[in-house]
């Protein structure tokens, strides 16, 4: 759709996001690129049984990982969609800190039998979600073999090596993070909030950007953007600049 | 058995250091293997990859200076700097699967005789991360270990088998420990650096498979 639909709230942008949905959110599971406003508002929106696709999860919380020393006040990650038990399962590659001596809310529920935990690797992870928003149903890769991964996958020797089949994923939603958009949806990116901001775009049925601010697509240069507009359907920010 | 003294964190860096091609493109784990930027020469021109998302950072930012947008895959703040670049997760991960890095360097739980690493998942925890490591090991033209040589209970983490979960097979060419150097050939264990006061059977007791003692064993270099 050329329509976007611009929002100052976020709880406005994903107030008809539904129980049993899958959700992307991007980033990499840090501070930068994380859509820390649009994952609160869905948390407050309370919904149920849940899907989730994230990178790192559930780690800044118990670790301060990733933030700025000056927002360790203000820490958010994935991990609070499981306090109120709205997550039937999580899809990421990292949920676990190394350390054991404090336990995550992703931890726990697993631990708890009321959230499922699929790992997957992190390159293979991003690929899949690649490979969903660009019409290509599966791929072969040579990451995991060998290891608990190969586990039930097809696999096949191609040039004498062998290779894992992975299918590709997609979601209902994807809540990303950009620095700017347009009021068509072209976004910029800042640094390395990319990672998976930029992927997750292409695979969802619904994508609702959080920028920090929204300029008139004359004020913006062409060349600069990462995700071209015809991926995103929603822009929330506080800062609308468009007159 | 009484032992001499072991090596620190900051030996082993140092030693893996060392191992960095000059004018590669290297990507470090975290903990242990990052602490290595610090000991590098500057006249090898090593281009950093973290797999956030960047290429190209050398300097770790000030903490009152951070900004959110420039950090490593460890966490680490950087300072901007000439010549970096930036790019999505999926690039990242081609960049890494396409054999395009010269060399990674990784923590370890256990490594096996063959070269198999395993550092995602302590067996009884149950569940573990595995993050990128999976995807380095297969892709890096090099992948060096750096771990201590034995558990905090005094066991071998170098092994005939891993039996904890695998991160790649056949894939580790070197490891440094905090008593020696080690590399992983066709033909087994080759001990090939020892740190000081220790004597080659004192390595063996705390190495589960035999090692192979090289004809051109030195002491382990340190600073």
């Amino acid at each position: 759709m050329t329509k976007k639909y611009i929002y100052t709230s976020y709880k406005e942008a994903i107030k008809d996001l539904k129980d049993d949905s899958s959700i992307m959110i991007g980033g990499f599971g840090v501070q930068g690129g994380q859509p820390t406003n649009l994952m609160l508002a869905l948390r407050d929106l309370n919904l149920s049984n849940l899907t989730l696709i994230g990178n790192v999860a559930g780690i800044s919380m118990v670790t301060g990982y990733g933030w700025k020393e000056s927002d360790k006040d203000k820490i958010i990650d994935q991990s609070i969609f499981f306090k109120d038990k709205q997550v039937k399962k999580i899809i990421c590659s990292f949920p676990i800190p190394s350390s054991r001596n404090t336990l995550s809310e992703i931890e726990k529920a697993w631990i708890n039998e009321e959230a499922e935990i699929e790992i997957i690797p992190q390159g293979t992870l991003a690929e899949k979600i690649r490979a969903g928003g660009s019409g290509i149903p599966a791929f072969y890769t040579k990451t995991g073999v060998g290891t608990i991964v190969e586990k039930e996958k097809e696999s096949k020797i191609i040039n004498g090596e062998k290779f894992l089949l992975e299918y590709a994923l997609n979601a209902d939603v994807s809540l990303i993070k950009a620095f700017i958009s347009d009021e068509k949806g072209n976004l910029i990116y800042k640094g390395t909030s990319r990672a998976f901001n930029p992927i997750m775009a292409t695979a969802s049925k619904l994508t609702i950007v959080e920028v920090d601010k929204i300029v008139s697509s004359k004020d913006i240069d062409p060349e600069r953007i990462g995700t071209p507009g015809i991926y995103v359907d929603r822009i929330v920010t506080k800062n609308n600049e468009l007159s | 058995m009484s032992y001499p003294k072991k090596l620190n964190k900051e030996d082993i860096a140092f030693r893996a250091s060392l191992e960095l091609p000059s004018d590669s493109y290297v990507n470090l784990g975290i903990g242990m293997p990052s602490l290595c930027a610090k000991y590098l020469q500057k006249e090898k021109n090593i281009t950093f990859q973290a797999e956030n998302g960047i290429l190209g950072f050398n300097e770790i930012s000030k903490e009152d200076e951070q900004d959110e947008n420039l950090i490593d895959a460890g966490g680490q703040f950087l300072v901007k700097a000439p010549g970096m670049s930036f790019f999505d997760s999926a690039e990242s991960f081609g960049m890494i699967r396409g054999n395009h890095l010269d060399m990674t360097v990784l923590g370890a739980l256990q490594v096996s005789e063959k070269g198999d690493l395993a550092n995602w998942m302590i067996k009884d925890r149950g569940i573990g991360s595995i993050g990128g490591a999976m995807d380095l090991v297969v892709g890096a033209k090099e992948v060096i270990v750096t771990m201590d040589h034995v558990t905090k209970e005094n066991k071998p983490k170098i092994l005939k088998e891993c039996d904890f979960p695998l991160t790649g097979i056949n894939c580790v060419n070197k490891i440094i420990t905090d008593i020696a150097v080690i590399i992983v050939e066709d033909q087994g264990l080759i001990l090939t650096e020892i740190a000081e006061g220790w004597s080659t059977e004192q390595v063996q007791s705390l190495t589960e498979p035999k090692l192979i003692v090289s004809n051109k064993l030195i002491r382990y270099i340190t600073k």
